[in-house]
Protein backbone atom coordinates (compact mmCIF):
# COMPACT_ATOMS: atom_id res chain seq x y z
CA UNK A 1 0.00 0.00 0.00
CA UNK A 2 1.42 3.41 -0.74
CA UNK A 3 1.98 5.91 1.66
CA UNK A 4 -1.19 8.10 0.48
CA UNK A 5 -3.15 5.09 0.34
CA UNK A 6 -1.82 4.33 4.05
CA UNK A 7 -3.09 8.23 5.17
CA UNK A 8 -6.57 7.56 3.62
CA UNK A 9 -7.44 4.15 5.09
CA UNK A 10 -5.68 5.75 8.73
CA UNK A 11 -8.11 8.63 8.61
CA UNK A 12 -10.94 6.45 7.58
CA UNK A 13 -10.21 4.32 10.27
CA UNK A 14 -10.16 6.58 13.01
CA UNK A 15 -13.60 7.98 11.89
CA UNK A 16 -14.64 4.51 12.13
CA UNK A 17 -13.74 4.16 15.33
CA UNK A 18 -15.11 7.24 16.88
CA UNK A 19 -18.56 6.38 15.36
CA UNK A 20 -18.62 3.42 17.29
CA UNK A 21 -20.93 2.86 20.53
CA UNK A 22 -18.79 2.11 22.89
CA UNK A 23 -18.77 4.10 26.87
CA UNK A 24 -15.75 5.80 25.95
CA UNK A 25 -16.77 7.19 23.18
CA UNK A 26 -20.72 8.13 24.35
CA UNK A 27 -18.89 10.11 27.15
CA UNK A 28 -18.78 14.02 25.94
CA UNK A 29 -15.84 15.47 24.06
CA UNK A 30 -14.77 18.15 26.41
CA UNK A 31 -13.84 15.50 29.20
CA UNK A 32 -12.14 13.48 27.43
CA UNK A 33 -10.06 16.65 26.10
CA UNK A 34 -9.34 17.89 29.28
CA UNK A 35 -8.25 14.83 31.07
CA UNK A 36 -6.15 13.87 28.06
CA UNK A 37 -4.52 17.79 28.40
CA UNK A 38 -3.82 16.85 32.00
CA UNK A 39 -2.97 13.52 31.70
CA UNK A 40 -0.09 14.84 29.16
CA UNK A 41 0.80 17.86 31.11
CA UNK A 42 1.29 15.69 34.20
CA UNK A 43 3.02 13.30 32.38
CA UNK A 44 5.95 15.40 30.95
CA UNK A 45 6.13 17.07 34.60
CA UNK A 46 7.75 14.21 35.96
CA UNK A 47 11.40 13.92 36.80
CA UNK A 48 14.39 12.62 34.12
CA UNK A 49 14.12 9.88 36.80
CA UNK A 50 11.47 9.82 38.30
CA UNK A 51 10.62 6.56 36.15
CA UNK A 52 8.75 4.75 39.24
CA UNK A 53 6.20 7.56 39.37
CA UNK A 54 6.13 8.03 35.74
CA UNK A 55 5.07 3.91 35.14
CA UNK A 56 2.09 4.21 37.74
CA UNK A 57 0.67 6.98 35.32
CA UNK A 58 0.04 3.95 32.82
CA UNK A 59 -2.99 3.08 34.43
CA UNK A 60 -5.39 5.21 33.29
CA UNK A 61 -3.85 4.08 29.75
CA UNK A 62 -4.45 0.33 30.66
CA UNK A 63 -7.86 1.03 31.96
CA UNK A 64 -9.09 3.13 29.27
CA UNK A 65 -7.56 0.92 26.31
CA UNK A 66 -8.73 -2.55 27.77
CA UNK A 67 -12.53 -1.44 29.26
CA UNK A 68 -12.48 0.86 25.93
CA UNK A 69 -11.67 -1.83 23.90
CA UNK A 70 -9.25 0.32 22.15
CA UNK A 71 -6.78 -1.53 19.44
CA UNK A 72 -3.28 -1.14 20.09
CA UNK A 73 -2.36 -2.09 16.53
CA UNK A 74 -2.72 1.17 14.59
CA UNK A 75 -1.64 3.16 18.03
CA UNK A 76 2.05 0.92 17.32
CA UNK A 77 2.15 2.45 13.97
CA UNK A 78 2.04 5.80 15.20
CA UNK A 79 4.58 4.89 17.61
CA UNK A 80 7.16 4.09 15.58
CA UNK A 81 7.56 8.09 14.21
CA UNK A 82 7.39 9.32 18.20
CA UNK A 83 10.03 7.05 18.68
CA UNK A 84 12.48 7.70 16.54
CA UNK A 85 13.16 11.47 16.93
CA UNK A 86 12.54 10.78 20.84
CA UNK A 87 15.47 7.57 20.79
CA UNK A 88 17.49 9.84 18.58
CA UNK A 89 17.70 11.90 21.33
CA UNK A 90 17.60 10.02 24.60
CA UNK A 91 19.92 7.54 23.00
CA UNK A 92 22.84 9.79 24.33
CA UNK A 93 22.03 10.33 27.71
CA UNK A 94 23.81 6.76 28.85
CA UNK A 95 26.83 7.97 27.34
CA UNK A 96 27.17 11.32 28.98
CA UNK A 97 25.14 10.53 32.45
CA UNK A 98 27.21 7.75 34.04
CA UNK A 99 26.14 8.44 37.51
CA UNK A 100 25.32 4.63 39.08
CA UNK A 101 22.22 4.88 40.61
CA UNK A 102 21.75 1.12 42.17
CA UNK A 103 23.19 -2.52 40.43
CA UNK A 104 21.01 -5.61 39.08
CA UNK A 105 23.75 -8.45 40.13
CA UNK A 106 26.60 -7.48 37.60
CA UNK A 107 24.71 -4.61 35.64
CA UNK A 108 25.11 -1.36 36.86
CA UNK A 109 21.90 1.29 36.07
CA UNK A 110 23.66 4.75 35.28
CA UNK A 111 21.21 7.73 35.94
CA UNK A 112 21.45 8.04 31.58
CA UNK A 113 19.89 4.90 31.34
CA UNK A 114 16.94 5.71 33.87
CA UNK A 115 16.35 9.13 31.79
CA UNK A 116 16.51 7.17 28.42
CA UNK A 117 13.96 5.31 29.94
CA UNK A 118 11.92 7.69 31.21
CA UNK A 119 11.89 9.21 28.17
CA UNK A 120 10.66 7.10 25.92
CA UNK A 121 7.70 6.20 28.35
CA UNK A 122 6.65 9.66 28.29
CA UNK A 123 6.86 9.35 24.60
CA UNK A 124 4.93 6.48 24.33
CA UNK A 125 2.15 7.65 26.93
CA UNK A 126 1.80 10.88 24.95
CA UNK A 127 0.64 9.56 21.64
CA UNK A 128 -0.82 6.47 23.31
CA UNK A 129 -3.47 9.78 25.29
CA UNK A 130 -3.45 12.10 21.95
CA UNK A 131 -4.65 8.53 20.23
CA UNK A 132 -6.84 7.34 22.77
CA UNK A 133 -8.89 10.96 22.42
CA UNK A 134 -8.98 10.72 18.32
CA UNK A 135 -10.25 7.10 18.08
CA UNK A 136 -12.89 8.36 20.47
CA UNK A 137 -14.19 11.35 19.72
CA UNK A 138 -15.01 12.45 15.74
CA UNK A 139 -13.45 15.72 14.32
CA UNK A 140 -16.30 17.70 14.90
CA UNK A 141 -17.22 16.88 18.62
CA UNK A 142 -13.56 17.75 19.36
CA UNK A 143 -14.08 20.86 17.36
CA UNK A 144 -16.87 21.58 19.81
CA UNK A 145 -14.61 20.95 22.77
CA UNK A 146 -11.82 23.29 21.50
CA UNK A 147 -14.50 25.85 20.73
CA UNK A 148 -15.92 25.53 24.96
CA UNK A 149 -12.35 25.91 25.90
CA UNK A 150 -12.40 29.25 24.03
CA UNK A 151 -10.21 28.63 20.70
CA UNK A 152 -11.56 31.37 18.70
CA UNK A 153 -13.90 30.35 16.25
CA UNK A 154 -11.69 31.26 13.23
CA UNK A 155 -9.32 28.73 13.91
CA UNK A 156 -11.93 26.04 14.78
CA UNK A 157 -13.56 26.42 11.20
CA UNK A 158 -10.32 26.54 9.26
CA UNK A 159 -9.27 22.74 11.45
CA UNK A 160 -13.03 21.51 10.42
CA UNK A 161 -12.38 22.45 6.93
CA UNK A 162 -8.80 21.24 6.39
CA UNK A 163 -9.90 18.00 8.18
CA UNK A 164 -12.39 18.03 5.57
CA UNK A 165 -10.68 18.36 2.23
CA UNK A 166 -7.50 15.93 3.33
CA UNK A 167 -9.40 13.01 1.71
CA UNK A 168 -10.11 14.66 -0.70
CA UNK A 169 -7.60 16.31 -1.71
CA UNK A 170 -5.27 13.07 -0.77
CA UNK A 171 -7.39 11.12 -3.45
CA UNK A 172 -6.32 13.44 -5.98
CA UNK A 173 -3.10 13.25 -4.85
CA UNK A 174 -2.96 9.34 -5.17
CA UNK A 175 -4.90 9.63 -8.72
CA UNK A 176 -2.33 11.51 -10.24
CA UNK A 177 0.69 9.92 -8.43
CA UNK A 178 -0.91 6.59 -9.62
CA UNK A 179 -1.01 7.77 -13.57
CA UNK A 180 2.46 9.26 -13.48
CA UNK A 181 3.91 6.14 -11.98
CA UNK A 182 2.16 4.30 -14.42
CA UNK A 183 4.34 6.16 -17.05
CA UNK A 184 7.52 6.14 -15.22
CA UNK A 185 7.91 2.57 -13.61
CA UNK A 186 11.28 3.79 -12.81
CA UNK A 187 10.84 6.65 -10.65
CA UNK A 188 10.63 5.88 -6.89
CA UNK A 189 9.44 9.41 -6.67
CA UNK A 190 8.45 12.66 -8.37
CA UNK A 191 11.10 13.67 -10.70
CA UNK A 192 12.43 17.37 -10.48
CA UNK A 193 11.33 18.33 -14.44
CA UNK A 194 7.84 17.22 -13.04
CA UNK A 195 7.68 18.97 -9.63
CA UNK A 196 6.53 22.48 -10.66
CA UNK A 197 3.64 21.47 -13.77
CA UNK A 198 2.40 18.48 -11.06
CA UNK A 199 2.24 19.63 -7.63
CA UNK A 200 1.25 23.51 -9.49
CA UNK A 201 -1.68 21.85 -11.29
CA UNK A 202 -2.56 20.41 -8.38
CA UNK A 203 -2.57 23.84 -6.34
CA UNK A 204 -4.77 25.45 -9.24
CA UNK A 205 -7.02 23.16 -9.16
CA UNK A 206 -6.76 23.28 -5.51
CA UNK A 207 -7.39 27.36 -5.35
CA UNK A 208 -10.51 26.81 -8.02
CA UNK A 209 -11.84 24.07 -5.69
CA UNK A 210 -11.73 26.56 -2.91
CA UNK A 211 -13.36 29.28 -4.61
CA UNK A 212 -16.52 26.83 -5.66
CA UNK A 213 -16.60 26.02 -1.79
CA UNK A 214 -16.96 29.71 -0.67
CA UNK A 215 -19.33 30.19 -3.28
CA UNK A 216 -21.36 27.15 -2.28
CA UNK A 217 -21.23 27.95 1.28
CA UNK A 218 -22.87 31.56 1.16
CA UNK A 219 -25.60 30.30 -1.44
CA UNK A 220 -26.25 28.10 1.86
CA UNK A 221 -26.03 31.09 3.95
CA UNK A 222 -22.65 31.24 5.60
CA UNK A 223 -22.32 34.07 7.96
CA UNK A 224 -18.25 33.33 8.95
CA UNK A 225 -19.24 30.45 11.50
CA UNK A 226 -19.81 27.27 11.39
CA UNK A 227 -22.59 26.31 13.62
CA UNK A 228 -21.34 23.18 15.66
CA UNK A 229 -23.41 21.00 17.95
CA UNK A 230 -22.42 18.31 20.56
CA UNK A 231 -24.52 15.24 19.70
CA UNK A 232 -25.59 15.03 23.39
CA UNK A 233 -25.37 17.01 26.47
CA UNK A 234 -23.11 16.83 29.29
CA UNK A 235 -24.52 13.87 31.77
CA UNK A 236 -23.98 12.98 35.49
CA UNK A 237 -21.01 10.43 34.15
CA UNK A 238 -19.44 12.94 32.10
CA UNK A 239 -19.05 14.93 35.42
CA UNK A 240 -17.99 11.72 36.86
CA UNK A 241 -15.29 10.87 34.40
CA UNK A 242 -13.56 14.75 34.64
CA UNK A 243 -13.69 14.53 38.59
CA UNK A 244 -12.84 11.34 38.57
CA UNK A 245 -9.77 10.99 36.14
CA UNK A 246 -8.57 14.34 37.13
CA UNK A 247 -8.45 12.99 41.01
CA UNK A 248 -6.94 10.06 40.33
CA UNK A 249 -4.17 11.34 38.09
CA UNK A 250 -3.28 14.13 40.43
CA UNK A 251 -2.73 11.88 43.11
CA UNK A 252 -0.86 9.71 41.66
CA UNK A 253 1.09 12.25 40.28
CA UNK A 254 2.13 13.60 43.80
CA UNK A 255 2.37 10.51 45.33
CA UNK B 1 11.21 18.20 12.81
CA UNK B 2 8.12 17.83 14.45
CA UNK B 3 8.88 17.64 18.19
CA UNK B 4 7.06 15.25 20.65
CA UNK B 5 6.05 15.67 24.12
CA UNK B 6 8.28 13.69 25.54
CA UNK B 7 10.86 16.25 24.55
CA UNK B 8 9.72 19.40 26.12
CA UNK B 9 8.69 20.30 30.06
CA UNK B 10 5.35 21.82 30.87
CA UNK B 11 7.20 25.21 31.48
CA UNK B 12 8.96 24.72 27.73
CA UNK B 13 5.69 23.71 26.70
CA UNK B 14 3.34 26.60 27.84
CA UNK B 15 6.05 28.96 27.05
CA UNK B 16 5.61 27.90 23.53
CA UNK B 17 1.82 27.85 23.61
CA UNK B 18 1.71 31.47 25.20
CA UNK B 19 4.18 32.96 22.67
CA UNK B 20 2.32 30.79 19.33
CA UNK B 21 -1.57 31.82 20.67
CA UNK B 22 -0.18 35.34 20.99
CA UNK B 23 1.52 35.12 17.23
CA UNK B 24 -2.07 33.74 16.19
CA UNK B 25 -4.47 36.18 18.13
CA UNK B 26 -2.06 38.82 16.07
CA UNK B 27 -2.37 37.12 12.63
CA UNK B 28 -6.37 36.78 12.78
CA UNK B 29 -6.44 40.83 13.98
CA UNK B 30 -4.22 41.44 10.95
CA UNK B 31 -6.72 39.72 8.08
CA UNK B 32 -9.58 42.56 7.56
CA UNK B 33 -12.32 41.00 8.55
CA UNK B 34 -14.58 41.34 5.33
CA UNK B 35 -11.52 39.30 4.43
CA UNK B 36 -11.30 36.78 6.78
CA UNK B 37 -14.83 34.95 5.71
CA UNK B 38 -13.84 35.07 1.93
CA UNK B 39 -10.08 33.54 3.10
CA UNK B 40 -11.57 30.55 5.73
CA UNK B 41 -12.36 28.48 2.74
CA UNK B 42 -9.39 29.12 0.80
CA UNK B 43 -7.59 28.65 4.08
CA UNK B 44 -9.09 25.09 4.24
CA UNK B 45 -8.72 23.89 1.21
CA UNK B 46 -5.33 24.90 1.22
CA UNK B 47 -4.05 23.32 3.95
CA UNK B 48 -5.69 20.38 2.87
CA UNK B 49 -3.55 20.82 -0.46
CA UNK B 50 -0.55 21.29 1.61
CA UNK B 51 -1.00 18.28 4.10
CA UNK B 52 -1.56 16.21 0.61
CA UNK B 53 1.33 17.35 -1.34
CA UNK B 54 3.46 16.45 2.05
CA UNK B 55 2.75 12.89 1.31
CA UNK B 56 4.60 12.91 -2.05
CA UNK B 57 8.35 11.67 -2.63
CA UNK B 58 10.05 14.12 -4.73
CA UNK B 59 13.15 12.63 -6.11
CA UNK B 60 16.36 14.32 -5.47
CA UNK B 61 18.75 14.50 -8.67
CA UNK B 62 21.68 12.46 -8.32
CA UNK B 63 21.17 11.59 -4.88
CA UNK B 64 19.25 8.21 -5.02
CA UNK B 65 16.95 9.54 -2.12
CA UNK B 66 13.81 11.78 -1.97
CA UNK B 67 12.46 15.36 0.19
CA UNK B 68 9.10 16.23 1.25
CA UNK B 69 7.29 19.97 1.25
CA UNK B 70 6.89 21.29 4.74
CA UNK B 71 4.55 23.81 3.28
CA UNK B 72 4.80 27.33 5.30
CA UNK B 73 6.08 29.67 2.83
CA UNK B 74 4.28 28.06 -0.07
CA UNK B 75 1.71 28.83 2.09
CA UNK B 76 2.50 32.12 3.25
CA UNK B 77 3.30 33.23 -0.88
CA UNK B 78 -0.23 32.13 -1.92
CA UNK B 79 -2.31 33.18 1.53
CA UNK B 80 0.08 35.76 2.92
CA UNK B 81 1.93 35.16 5.99
CA UNK B 82 -0.99 36.30 8.63
CA UNK B 83 -3.66 33.50 6.78
CA UNK B 84 -1.03 31.32 6.17
CA UNK B 85 0.71 31.13 9.67
CA UNK B 86 -3.50 30.02 10.65
CA UNK B 87 -3.49 27.40 7.70
CA UNK B 88 -0.49 25.86 9.06
CA UNK B 89 -1.21 26.13 12.57
CA UNK B 90 -4.42 23.93 11.74
CA UNK B 91 -2.35 21.77 9.39
CA UNK B 92 -0.05 20.99 12.86
CA UNK B 93 -2.89 20.48 14.96
CA UNK B 94 -4.31 17.73 12.31
CA UNK B 95 -0.70 16.16 11.98
CA UNK B 96 -0.72 15.47 15.90
CA UNK B 97 -3.67 14.56 16.91
CA UNK B 98 -4.46 11.71 13.31
CA UNK B 99 -1.05 10.94 13.05
CA UNK B 100 0.84 11.27 16.02
CA UNK B 101 3.26 13.41 14.22
CA UNK B 102 4.13 15.96 16.61
CA UNK B 103 3.03 15.87 20.47
CA UNK B 104 -0.52 18.22 21.67
CA UNK B 105 1.67 19.73 24.77
CA UNK B 106 4.51 20.45 22.21
CA UNK B 107 2.60 21.73 19.84
CA UNK B 108 3.10 25.43 21.01
CA UNK B 109 6.58 24.48 19.97
CA UNK B 110 5.75 22.90 16.74
CA UNK B 111 4.15 26.48 15.90
CA UNK B 112 6.81 28.52 16.29
CA UNK B 113 9.16 26.34 15.24
CA UNK B 114 7.84 25.63 12.11
CA UNK B 115 4.71 27.96 11.04
CA UNK B 116 6.59 30.87 12.70
CA UNK B 117 9.77 30.60 10.83
CA UNK B 118 8.10 29.22 7.65
CA UNK B 119 5.60 32.03 6.93
CA UNK B 120 6.55 34.76 8.62
CA UNK B 121 10.49 34.72 8.23
CA UNK B 122 11.01 32.83 5.29
CA UNK B 123 7.26 33.94 3.64
CA UNK B 124 6.64 37.25 5.11
CA UNK B 125 10.38 38.61 5.35
CA UNK B 126 12.26 36.67 2.47
CA UNK B 127 9.59 36.74 -0.15
CA UNK B 128 7.91 39.50 0.51
CA UNK B 129 11.16 41.54 0.41
CA UNK B 130 12.89 39.72 -2.47
CA UNK B 131 9.36 39.84 -4.59
CA UNK B 132 8.05 42.65 -3.70
CA UNK B 133 9.42 45.08 -6.51
CA UNK B 134 9.23 42.51 -9.39
CA UNK B 135 8.13 38.65 -9.73
CA UNK B 136 10.55 37.44 -12.17
CA UNK B 137 11.55 33.63 -12.20
CA UNK B 138 14.94 34.24 -10.53
CA UNK B 139 13.49 36.36 -7.93
CA UNK B 140 10.85 33.83 -6.85
CA UNK B 141 13.18 30.83 -7.01
CA UNK B 142 16.17 32.83 -5.07
CA UNK B 143 13.50 34.09 -2.23
CA UNK B 144 12.35 30.21 -1.77
CA UNK B 145 15.34 28.77 -1.64
CA UNK B 146 16.53 31.49 1.46
CA UNK B 147 13.28 31.64 2.71
CA UNK B 148 13.03 27.93 3.11
CA UNK B 149 16.91 27.49 4.31
CA UNK B 150 16.69 30.17 6.71
CA UNK B 151 13.26 29.15 8.13
CA UNK B 152 14.66 25.55 8.53
CA UNK B 153 17.97 26.52 9.88
CA UNK B 154 15.93 28.81 12.65
CA UNK B 155 13.49 25.92 13.12
CA UNK B 156 15.91 23.37 14.00
CA UNK B 157 17.61 25.71 16.23
CA UNK B 158 14.77 26.45 18.43
CA UNK B 159 13.77 22.60 18.46
CA UNK B 160 17.66 22.10 20.22
CA UNK B 161 17.00 25.13 22.32
CA UNK B 162 13.46 24.17 23.55
CA UNK B 163 14.55 20.09 24.06
CA UNK B 164 18.02 21.63 26.18
CA UNK B 165 15.90 23.83 28.04
CA UNK B 166 13.71 21.13 28.74
CA UNK B 167 16.26 18.93 30.37
CA UNK B 168 15.63 16.03 28.34
CA UNK B 169 19.05 15.31 26.62
CA UNK B 170 22.21 14.62 28.36
CA UNK B 171 24.14 15.77 24.53
CA UNK B 172 26.06 18.34 24.70
CA UNK B 173 24.11 21.64 22.94
CA UNK B 174 27.08 22.01 20.63
CA UNK B 175 27.06 18.22 19.40
CA UNK B 176 23.40 18.70 19.09
CA UNK B 177 23.20 21.49 17.26
CA UNK B 178 26.02 20.20 15.15
CA UNK B 179 23.38 17.60 13.96
CA UNK B 180 20.66 19.27 13.81
CA UNK B 181 21.90 22.09 11.60
CA UNK B 182 23.52 20.84 9.01
CA UNK B 183 20.87 18.15 8.33
CA UNK B 184 18.50 21.20 7.87
CA UNK B 185 20.48 22.84 5.76
CA UNK B 186 19.55 20.27 3.47
CA UNK B 187 16.39 19.55 4.06
CA UNK B 188 16.06 23.12 3.88
CA UNK B 189 17.39 23.38 0.30
CA UNK B 190 15.20 20.48 -1.07
CA UNK B 191 12.11 22.45 0.25
CA UNK B 192 13.37 25.76 -1.26
CA UNK B 193 13.87 23.93 -4.52
CA UNK B 194 10.63 22.35 -4.79
CA UNK B 195 8.83 25.49 -3.47
CA UNK B 196 10.76 27.35 -5.98
CA UNK B 197 9.35 24.91 -8.63
CA UNK B 198 5.36 25.24 -7.84
CA UNK B 199 5.97 29.02 -7.31
CA UNK B 200 7.44 29.02 -10.89
CA UNK B 201 4.59 27.15 -12.58
CA UNK B 202 1.88 29.45 -10.72
CA UNK B 203 3.60 32.68 -11.47
CA UNK B 204 3.84 31.86 -15.07
CA UNK B 205 0.41 30.45 -14.89
CA UNK B 206 -1.45 33.11 -12.80
CA UNK B 207 0.70 35.29 -11.60
CA UNK B 208 -1.83 37.38 -9.92
CA UNK B 209 -2.35 34.30 -7.31
CA UNK B 210 0.78 35.17 -6.03
CA UNK B 211 0.37 37.27 -2.45
CA UNK B 212 1.61 40.98 -2.79
CA UNK B 213 -0.31 42.11 -0.18
CA UNK B 214 0.48 45.82 0.06
CA UNK B 215 -0.56 45.76 3.80
CA UNK B 216 2.63 44.09 4.77
CA UNK B 217 4.82 45.95 2.48
CA UNK B 218 6.18 49.32 2.86
CA UNK B 219 6.68 52.20 0.90
CA UNK B 220 9.22 51.15 -2.16
CA UNK B 221 7.25 47.46 -1.84
CA UNK B 222 10.06 45.81 0.82
CA UNK B 223 9.20 45.01 3.84
CA UNK B 224 8.27 47.66 6.40
CA UNK B 225 11.09 49.01 8.92
CA UNK B 226 8.92 48.06 11.56
CA UNK B 227 7.92 45.02 10.88
CA UNK B 228 11.36 43.49 10.26
CA UNK B 229 12.79 45.35 13.52
CA UNK B 230 9.71 43.28 14.80
CA UNK B 231 10.90 39.78 12.93
CA UNK B 232 14.55 40.35 14.00
CA UNK B 233 13.35 41.40 17.26
CA UNK B 234 12.12 37.63 18.14
CA UNK B 235 15.08 35.79 16.40
CA UNK B 236 17.32 38.13 18.87
CA UNK B 237 14.73 37.01 21.53
CA UNK B 238 15.73 32.93 20.41
CA UNK B 239 19.10 33.69 20.73
CA UNK B 240 19.33 35.66 23.71
CA UNK B 241 17.77 32.07 25.42
CA UNK B 242 20.52 29.93 23.75
CA UNK B 243 23.49 32.24 24.04
CA UNK B 244 22.24 32.17 27.95
CA UNK B 245 22.94 28.27 27.82
CA UNK B 246 26.35 28.92 26.82
CA UNK B 247 27.03 31.87 29.75
CA UNK B 248 30.66 30.78 31.45
CA UNK B 249 30.57 28.99 34.81
CA UNK B 250 33.52 31.22 35.29
CA UNK B 251 32.90 34.42 37.83
CA UNK B 252 31.86 37.74 35.79
CA UNK B 253 33.93 41.08 36.15
CA UNK B 254 32.05 41.72 39.44
CA UNK B 255 32.06 38.76 41.01
CA UNK B 256 35.92 38.05 39.87
CA UNK B 257 36.97 41.08 41.73
CA UNK B 258 34.80 40.61 44.80
CA UNK B 259 36.38 36.86 44.94
CA UNK B 260 39.86 38.87 44.87
CA UNK B 261 38.80 41.19 47.42
CA UNK B 262 36.23 39.27 50.03
CA UNK B 263 37.39 35.57 49.34
CA UNK B 264 33.71 35.23 47.91
CA UNK B 265 31.58 36.27 45.30
CA UNK B 266 28.39 36.04 47.37
CA UNK B 267 28.46 38.47 49.74
CA UNK B 268 25.95 37.54 52.76
CA UNK B 269 24.35 41.14 54.95
CA UNK B 270 22.95 40.85 58.36
CA UNK B 271 19.71 42.85 59.89
CA UNK B 272 15.99 42.49 59.09
CA UNK B 273 15.72 44.40 56.02
CA UNK B 274 17.85 42.54 54.32
CA UNK B 275 16.64 38.80 55.37
CA UNK B 276 13.01 39.94 54.24
CA UNK B 277 14.85 41.39 51.03
CA UNK B 278 16.23 37.58 50.85
CA UNK B 279 13.28 35.47 51.28
CA UNK B 280 10.73 37.98 48.92
CA UNK B 281 13.22 37.28 46.31
CA UNK B 282 13.45 33.46 47.18
CA UNK B 283 9.67 33.51 46.57
CA UNK B 284 9.62 35.53 43.44
CA UNK B 285 12.69 34.42 41.31
CA UNK B 286 11.27 32.42 38.89
CA UNK B 287 14.66 31.99 37.45
CA UNK B 288 17.47 32.01 40.45
CA UNK B 289 20.57 32.03 38.85
CA UNK B 290 19.15 32.05 35.42
CA UNK B 291 17.69 28.82 35.42
CA UNK B 292 14.28 27.39 36.28
CA UNK B 293 13.53 26.77 40.10
CA UNK B 294 13.45 23.00 40.27
CA UNK B 295 10.96 20.57 41.67
CA UNK B 296 12.71 17.46 41.35
CA UNK B 297 15.82 16.07 43.26
CA UNK B 298 19.17 14.97 40.81
CA UNK B 299 18.64 11.27 41.73
CA UNK B 300 14.68 10.49 42.84
CA UNK B 301 14.72 6.77 41.68
CA UNK B 302 15.60 3.57 43.27
CA UNK B 303 15.23 0.41 41.72
CA UNK B 304 12.38 -0.82 44.60
CA UNK B 305 10.28 2.12 43.25
CA UNK B 306 10.61 1.30 39.70
CA UNK B 307 9.31 -2.41 40.70
CA UNK B 308 6.88 -1.10 42.82
CA UNK B 309 5.27 0.87 39.41
CA UNK B 310 5.22 -1.95 37.32
CA UNK B 311 3.59 -4.00 39.75
CA UNK B 312 1.03 -1.36 39.96
CA UNK B 313 0.43 -1.49 36.18
CA UNK B 314 0.53 -5.29 35.99
CA UNK B 315 -2.90 -5.52 39.21
CA UNK B 316 -4.15 -3.20 36.86
CA UNK B 317 -3.57 -4.54 33.73
CA UNK B 318 -4.38 -7.90 35.37
CA UNK B 319 -7.60 -6.52 36.74
CA UNK B 320 -9.19 -5.19 33.99
CA UNK B 321 -8.74 -7.73 31.45
CA UNK B 322 -10.73 -9.57 34.26
CA UNK B 323 -13.37 -7.24 34.11
CA UNK B 324 -13.59 -7.13 30.41
CA UNK B 325 -13.93 -11.19 30.34
CA UNK B 326 -16.15 -11.12 32.60
CA UNK B 327 -18.66 -8.59 30.43
CA UNK B 328 -17.78 -10.55 27.49
CA UNK B 329 -18.75 -13.42 29.48
CA UNK B 330 -21.96 -12.16 30.26
CA UNK B 331 -22.72 -10.87 27.08
CA UNK B 332 -22.32 -14.35 25.76
CA UNK B 333 -24.79 -15.63 27.88
CA UNK B 334 -27.13 -13.34 27.54
CA UNK B 335 -26.70 -14.02 23.87
CA UNK B 336 -27.38 -17.29 24.01
CA UNK B 337 -30.26 -17.31 26.10
CA UNK B 338 -31.56 -14.85 24.08
CA UNK B 339 -31.50 -17.42 21.09
CA UNK B 340 -32.76 -20.55 23.11
CA UNK B 341 -35.73 -18.03 23.69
Amino acid sequence: MSRISEAISDLHKMDMEAEKNGWLQGIHPLPKLLVTILFILLTVSFGKYDLSGLLKMGVYLIITYVLGDISIKQLLKRMKLVLAFVCLVGIWNPFFDREILFSLGNLSVTGGMISMVTLMVKGVYAVSASYLLMVTTSMEDLCYALRKIGVPKTFVTILMLVYRYIIVLLKEIERMMDGYMLRAPKEKGLHYKVWGTMIGQLLLRSMDRAQTVYDSMMLRGYNGEFHLRCKRAARRLDYLYTVGWSAALLIVRIW
Amino acid sequence: MHMADALVSPAVAGTMYAVSAGTAVYAVKKIKPEDLDKKVPMMGVMGAFVFAAQMINFTIPGTGSSGHLCGGMLLSAILGPHAGFLTMIAILAIQSLMFADGGLLALGCNVWNMAFYGCFVGGGLIWRGMTGKKLTKGRITAASIIGCMLSLQLGAFSVTVETLISGITELPFSVFLSVMQPIHLAIGLVEGLITAAVLVFVGEARPETLSTDPSTLGKDGCMSRRKMVGALAASALLIGGVVSLFASGNPDGLEWSMEKVAGTAELSASGMLHQMAEKLQGITALLPDYGFQTLESAVGTSFSGIVGGMIVLAVCLFLCLAIKRLKHTGADKGNTGNEQN
